[in-house]
This record gives C-alpha cells, structure tokens and sequence, in this order.
C-alpha cells in the first residue's frame, strides 16, 4: 500500500479533516486541563484545612504553654 | 455441600410457592411487554432477527424482576446472619439461589415462549422448538449466575432497586449478542440451525462467570 | 506508584519525575504524529485520531484490567492501600474510555458522515463498559460502612475486569459479519507509523499513571489531614475536659470513598 505521500510537511488541510483532528486532539487536551482545573481546586482546599488546623494548634499551644509540645505538625 | 444446597433450595422453592413473588409477575410482565411491542412497532408478526430480539429483551428485563427480589427477604429478615452462623460452605447459598433463579427463569419462560409463538411470531416453532430450547438453557444459565451475583452485590446497599439492572444490563449484554444472534435463525420464516459460535461464546461465558462468581461470592457474605 | 509513608510529602519526587517524563514523552509524540508519520492513503489527514484514539483505549482496558487485580490485592491483603488503587485506576479508567468514545465518535463523523458506527468493535464494547463501569461510583457511595464498601467494590472490580474481555469478544464475533471495519485496524503499520503509535502508546500510558499519582497524592494528603483533625479535636476535648478521659471521636464518613479506609497511617498511642 503506497504511503507515499510524506508527513514531512504537516499540512493544514484545507478539506474538513483537519477540523476533525484538531476537535479530538482538543477534546483530549481539554479532559486533562480540566482535571488539572479540579485538582487545583482539592489543592486550594486541602491548604486552606492546613491554614485552620495549624492556626488552631498555635493558638491551643500558646494557651498552655506547658502541655505536651511536640507539635504534631510538620 | 449438596444437602446445604438441597436444603436451601428447597426453602427457596417453598417461600416462592407460598408467596408467589417471582414468578407470576415475571411471567405477567413478560405478556404485557409482548403487547407494548406490538402496539411499539406496529407489527403483528415479527421472524427472523427482530422475533429474536423481542423475546431475548423481553425476557431479559422480566428476568431482571426475579433478579431484584432474590435476596430482598434475606436482607430484611436477618437470613444472612442465620446462614453465616451455620457451619456450612458459604457457596451453597450462591448455587442455591442461582439454582432457584434459573429455575423461575424456566418457569417464566414456559408461559413467554408460547405467548410469543401466539402473538407475535410470524413462522412456526414445530421444527425449531428443540433447538430454542437449548439457547435459552444456555442463556438461562448465564442470566442465573450474573444475576445472583449482582444481586448479592446490590441487595445491601442503599438503591438496591435502582443499582441490580443498572449493574446487571451491561454484564448482560454478551448474553443477549449471542442468544439473539443464535435464536434468529430459529426464528425465522425457513428455519435455520444456530451458529456454532455464538453457542460456544454462551458457554463459555457461562463457564467464566460461573467461576468467578463462586470465586467472590464468600467475600460479600463476610459480614 | 508506591505508597509514601506517612511522613513523606504527598508530592513527592516520584510525581514530580513522572510528570516531567509524561509532558516530555507527550511533546515527543505530538511531533512525530503531525511531523514525522506519513499520510494514511485511505484517509488521508483524518487518520491522525488514530495515534489518539487507539491509545486512549488500549490504556483505558489496561487500566480496567488493573484496578481488578488491584481489587484482588486488596482482597488477599485487606491494606487499604490498595482499594485506593483500586479506585483510582477504576475512576481514571473511566474518564479516558470517555475520551476513548468522544475521540471515535469523531473520527467516524469524519470519515462515514455519522456519530457513531456499532460495526466498529472497539467503540462499541467500550460504550459497554463506560455504562457497567459508570456504576462504580453510585455502588460505592450507597455502602456507608468503609470495610463492606471496599469488599463490595473489590467485587464488582474483579468481576467487571473478567467482563471487559469476553465482552470485547462477544461484540467482535457480533459485527464480523456485517460490514467492514471503518476505522481501520492497527495491523500492517508501515513502520514510521507503529513507530508514532508506540510513542503515542507510551505518551498516553504516562499520562495515565501521572493523572493517577496525583489523584493517589491528593487522597492521601487528604487523609492526613482528615487524621491531623481527628487529633486537634480530641486534643481539644482532652484540654476542655481538664484532664479527664477524652472520647476518641470517630470522624464522620465523608462523602468519598474508602474514607475510612485512608485512616491507616494514622499515629496510635494516646494523646
């Protein structure tokens, strides 16, 4: 079977191929941004818990100065 | 192994035939999809691919109503907890409901089949009768191990009704492809013999699943 | 993807290799695809999908297959780890056979004019799975207790990964004989072509595990946090009851699966 037209030249076609391609390859890309999009958001989520509990163990540590200490955060 | 089973299909049977569940409603839905069919397609007669697809889809979702109600009175009524204490193999309990599934599903199929023949098949059963039979038990098979299984996986959660056909249907699928494919030459107006293959794919689907339910079925009656 | 201990970050240098890796390995096969691969003679520039499409399934089964021997993992070893996995996989599996259907859905649009072809095997016993597989969730936010939820999905894992095989085959068999295949087969590449189709191959299977170390990470960060909380409060039922015994508060079952599951690095001994 003769292939032999080479792919050196990426040509965008003019037929409506290339919109097919280009809507999967997008398709594609579009999946993975959004997933980043959602784990960008749970990252958000996740800090701001971080930012209360550290804020709550200061503020129980500087109340008894005396207790166990060893603060379980890193 | 085979008392537990025997003993526990013979409560099976009992229950059924005390309280008649399953298998009057089954069979009740099955005539009623037929006229829905009839009036859905406008068509008094079907053969061939479309007679085939009728009654395997028919059957299918009368099937999936047996499928529902196969472990509801053991969830409600504390049956697990009972059987889990006695000192028997777990997987009697999944042959002797999957025993009893196949039979209602025999049973159902008793009052469908003729009802097809009578409403809406076009060509005769006299020559092919035999052969029905045959796909159907394969494919009766296989709708008795994957619903009992799926039932035991859906009985306790929270949508019980809504999860069993959900999960059934898709698993389901390679059984309708080979049963209607090898019932349509049965069904047609000169009646043909069923593909090898398809009754090969039903067997061994058959074969895998039945396995691999007796495999699991221990892990979901754990507690 | 192994598990870090507890006191290893989440994101870990692991991740951090593996992302790289796949971004590179993704440009690498961007370029062969659209520089380097020849023009198909039958579809001409259509063919391009099929460096994008085919992998995305080929990953998506692998996947599947994974998640139900992870599932037989768990099982044998009851760590919750692996349900995790489990689950991950199973989910992720899920979201690239989507795009398995979205991108073969538009390659048949494109060369035979419809949205969709049921003689081309591949579309449509993914379409099979994406509907058994897009059960998975509902079954497992219906099971509140954690331990049944992951026994009762180990199950269903097992079971649906047994299915996508023998379903595959069973829709093959279905549409030999009616027509040929549209979209072609992966058979008799020239070589510039399986040469692209590999790198595309590993490019998706790259992104796959990153996607699929980060969803582990941010489960397990998540985790953390959920047992760091559970100790604030005990901690701060301890100092409120002035010394006296203070109730370990079992947390809540939040609305994600194998919650309770995650709560095994959990320090034990007492406040």
């Amino acid at each position: 079977m003769p292939t032999a037209l080479l792919g050196a030249l990426p040509a965008l076609p003019l037929h409506e191929a290339g919109k097919y391609v280009a809507a999967a390859y997008v398709v594609a890309f579009a999946v993975v941004l959004i997933y980043v999009a959602i784990m960008a958001v749970r990252l958000s989520h996740i800090q701001r818990e971080l930012g209360e509990l550290s804020r709550r163990e200061r503020a129980a540590a500087g109340r008894q100065p005396d207790s166990t200490g060893e603060s379980q955060l890193p | 192994m085979r008392r537990t089973v025997a003993a526990l299909l013979r409560k099976e049977l009992l229950i059924e035939l005390r309280s008649w569940q399953s298998v009057p409603g089954m069979s009740l839905f099955a005539l009623t999809t037929f006229v829905v069919f009839h009036f859905a397609l406008n068509r008094s007669s079907v053969d061939g691919d479309l007679a085939a697809g009728i009654l395997w889809v028919t059957l299918l979702f009368a099937a999936i109503l047996g499928v529902n109600r196969l472990f509801v009175a053991d969830a409600e009524e504390g049956g697990f907890d009972g059987f889990l204490l006695a000192p028997v193999d777990r997987g009697a309990l999944l042959l002797a409901k999957a025993l009893a599934l196949l039979l209602y599903l025999v049973l159902l199929e008793l009052v469908a089949v003729p009802a097809f023949a009578l409403l809406l098949l076009g060509p005769t059963l006299a020559g092919t009768l035999p052969s029905l039979v045959g796909v159907l038990a394969l494919g009766d098979l296989g709708v008795a191990v994957i619903g009992t299984l799926v039932a035991a996986l859906a009985v306790r959660t929270r949508a019980r009704d809504l999860l069993g056909p959900l999960l059934a249907l898709p698993l389901f699928v390679p059984i309708v492809i080979a049963g209607a494919r090898a019932s349509s030459p049965l069904l047609a107006p000169r009646g043909g013999d069923p593909a090898a293959r398809w009754l090969a794919t039903l067997g061994l689907y058959d074969l895998l699943f039945g396995l691999i339910a007796y495999a699991l079925f221990d892990f979901l009656l754990e507690d | 993807m192994h598990s870090s201990s507890p006191s290893s970050p989440a994101v870990g240098s692991g991740l951090r290799a593996l992302s790289i890796a796949a971004a590179a390995v993704m440009a690498v096969a961007l370029g062969l695809v659209f520089f380097y691969a020849p023009l198909d003679a039958d579809q001409g520039f259509l063919q391009k999908i099929f460096y994008l499409h085919v992998p995305l399934a080929i990953v998506a089964l692998c996947g599947f297959v994974a998640g139900g021997l992870m599932a037989i993992m768990y099982l044998r070893t009851r760590e919750a780890r692996w349900d995790m996995r489990s689950y991950v996989a199973i989910h992720m599996s899920l979201i690239f056979a989507v795009a398995t259907l979205i991108t073969g859905s538009i390659w048949a649009r494109g060369s035979w004019g419809r949205w969709w072809a049921w003689n081309e095997p591949t579309l449509v016993s993914f379409l099979i799975a994406f509907l058994l597989y897009a059960t998975y969730q509902p079954l497992r936010f219906a099971i509140e207790d954690p331990e049944r939820q992951a026994r009762y999905a180990s199950v269903f894992a097992i079971t649906a990964a047994a299915f996508v095989p023998m379903n595959f085959i069973a829709v093959r068999l279905s549409t030999a004989y009616l027509h040929p295949r549209v979209l072609g087969s992966t058979s008799n590449l020239p070589p510039r072509m399986a040469f692209t189709f590999v790198i595309s191959l590993l490019a998706v299977a790259l992104l796959y595990a990153t996607l699929c170390s980060c969803e582990l990470a941010a489960k397990r960060a998540r985790a953390q946090l959920r047992t760091l909380r559970r100790l604030a409060d005990a901690r701060a039922g301890a100092g409120a009851d002035a010394g006296g015994q203070s109730r370990r508060t079992r947390s809540e079952t939040p609305p994600m699966p194998a919650a309770g599951t995650l709560a095994a690095p959990a320090p034990r001994g007492g406040l």
